[in-house]
């Protein structure tokens, strides 16, 4: 878990990362509080207890099978966990066409919640100041 | 020197047994990827290339002759010297992968002049790339790699070739597909981006795992090295691209797709991108040849949010959603 230099926010971020870091980089980057989903099916599925905005990697190249990674499906199976998010954040490729940021449409049409913003990889400078204001922001609205 | 562990025996692979669980994942998305040029409708082109001009006919061949080359090294020489050094057996067989669909690649291009274009056009294209110096400079830059005894560099080419190298040439059909023409090349071409993807992203990730292991002084040396290396062909990139495009006008926006395409290089070799967003912003209407939902906005905190609907239904065909 991250320490949050800023006044504390009214939600928080969830994210899933797989080994490769990319996400969790990016979430770094944010320097805002988030929680990491565990990598092991064996792990128990957390719980969360403040809303939350998800962020997810899209695993890319296939059609909607997959997209999605197990980890979130999990987490998102949970009613008390689902009921607590309210936005999603995908990471992805433009390499992958039409499954670009894949996983964020489908939890967002899902979960009925919009889908916030898509990077690629670890994401550029512009884009993790833009989604830190933007969730910060976000998070002011829904107070 | 040697920062990893070769596989000094052969054993047998037990995919039921494995020591990193990215190698079944990749094992997975590449095989369920797997395609043939003979499933795209090639022929369905035929009218389209008849518009266009003799010049333009000439680039687009030479164009893909300089993937042809690419792809050719990928295929041959780039993933089989990787396997030598898979530090698992599940990522040698995944890279056996990565080298045939390098020659199936390798092999649609001629599928693409077979129907398309006139023996002669296509030898002469081919003579041509034999003789460019800046096509034999960038091929020379990542054999010497290729053949020098550094794994972690090894992989550093073979991400740039798959990550950046190709764009050059990949902003063609994606340029004649948002004018509407040889749409069908261009769905072929994007089957091709999506395999390169794959490809730089394991690579790339493999290269952090073993850089990880490295000592600090040496993974800062990897990393100038990787920098350097990025700028020797990104100079010779822009020769290139001027070479090929100044006569119809396109270089300035190939650049920006240089640049947007050497940062997702960089990134997946675990670098920070290099090039600022002020020259990433390649044409809009390529980046939606390139993915058709790019432009659509997506950014709900631009304070455009109130155009935003929730997604489309999508279907998904995961069977563990439980709700």
């Amino acid at each position: 878990m991250l320490t949050d230099a800023h006044a504390p926010l009214a939600g928080t971020l969830v994210y899933f990362s797989t080994r490769s870091g990319n996400t969790h980089r990016f979430v770094e980057k944010l320097g805002l509080t988030a929680h990491r989903l565990p990598i092991n099916r064996n792990d128990p599925v957390p719980h969360i207890d403040t809303p939350y905005v998800l962020i997810t990697p899209t695993y890319g190249g296939g059609g909607t099978q997959g997209a999605v990674p197990g980890p979130v499906i999990r987490f998102l199976n949970d009613e008390h966990n689902r009921r607590l998010i309210r936005g999603v954040i995908a990471a992805g490729n433009t390499n992958f066409g039409e499954a670009y940021g894949l996983a964020g449409r489908i939890v967002a049409q899902k979960c009925q919640v919009p889908l916030l913003y898509r990077f690629e990889l670890l994401g550029t400078d512009d884009d993790v100041a833009r989604v830190r204001k933007g969730v910060e922001e976000f998070w002011k609205r829904q107070t | 020197m040697n920062t990893m562990q070769r596989l000094s025996r052969v054993d047998a692979v037990n995919w039921n047994r494995l020591q990193d669980d990215k190698d079944l994942e990749v094992w997975n998305r590449l095989t369920s990827n797997f395609w043939l040029p003979e499933k795209v409708p090639l022929s369905n082109d035929i009218q389209s290339w008849n518009t266009l001009t003799q010049q333009e006919k000439q680039l687009t061949i030479r164009v893909f002759t300089g993937l042809t080359l690419l792809d050719t090294i990928q295929g041959s020489i780039g993933a089989p010297t990787l396997m030598e050094d898979a530090r698992t057996p599940h990522e040698e067989a995944v890279y056996t992968n990565i080298a045939f669909m390098e020659s199936v690649h390798a092999r649609s291009y001629s599928s693409i002049f077979s129907t398309l274009c006139t023996t002669r056009d296509v030898d002469d294209a081919f003579r041509w790339s034999e003789e460019n110096p800046m096509l034999q400079a960038k091929s020379e830059l990542i054999l010497e790699r290729y053949r020098a005894d550094d794994p972690l560099m090894r992989k550093v080419a073979s991400v740039f070739l798959e990550s950046f190298l190709f764009y050059s040439g990949f902003y063609l059909p994606m340029y004649w597909s948002s004018h509407a023409k040889l749409t069908n090349t261009a769905d072929l071409i994007r089957l091709i981006i999506r395999d390169e993807a794959v490809h730089g992203y394991y690579i790339g990730y493999k290269f952090q795992q073993a850089l990880n292991e490295a000592t600090p002084e040496r993974q800062q040396a990897v990393k100038d090295y990787a920098y350097e290396l990025l700028l020797e062909l990104y100079d010779n990139e822009v020769r290139y691209t001027e070479s090929l495009y100044d006569a119809v006008g396109l270089t300035e926006d190939v650049k920006k797709f240089l640049h947007y395409n050497a940062n997702k290089a960089l990134m997946n070799l675990g670098f920070e991108p290099l090039f600022p967003s002020s020259v990433t912003d390649v044409d809009p209407t390529i980046m939606a040849a390139l993915s058709p939902s790019a432009d659509e906005n997506h950014d709900f905190f631009s304070g455009s949010g109130s155009s935003y609907v929730i997604g489309k239904a999508v279907a998904t065909e995961d069977d563990d959603w439980a709700f």
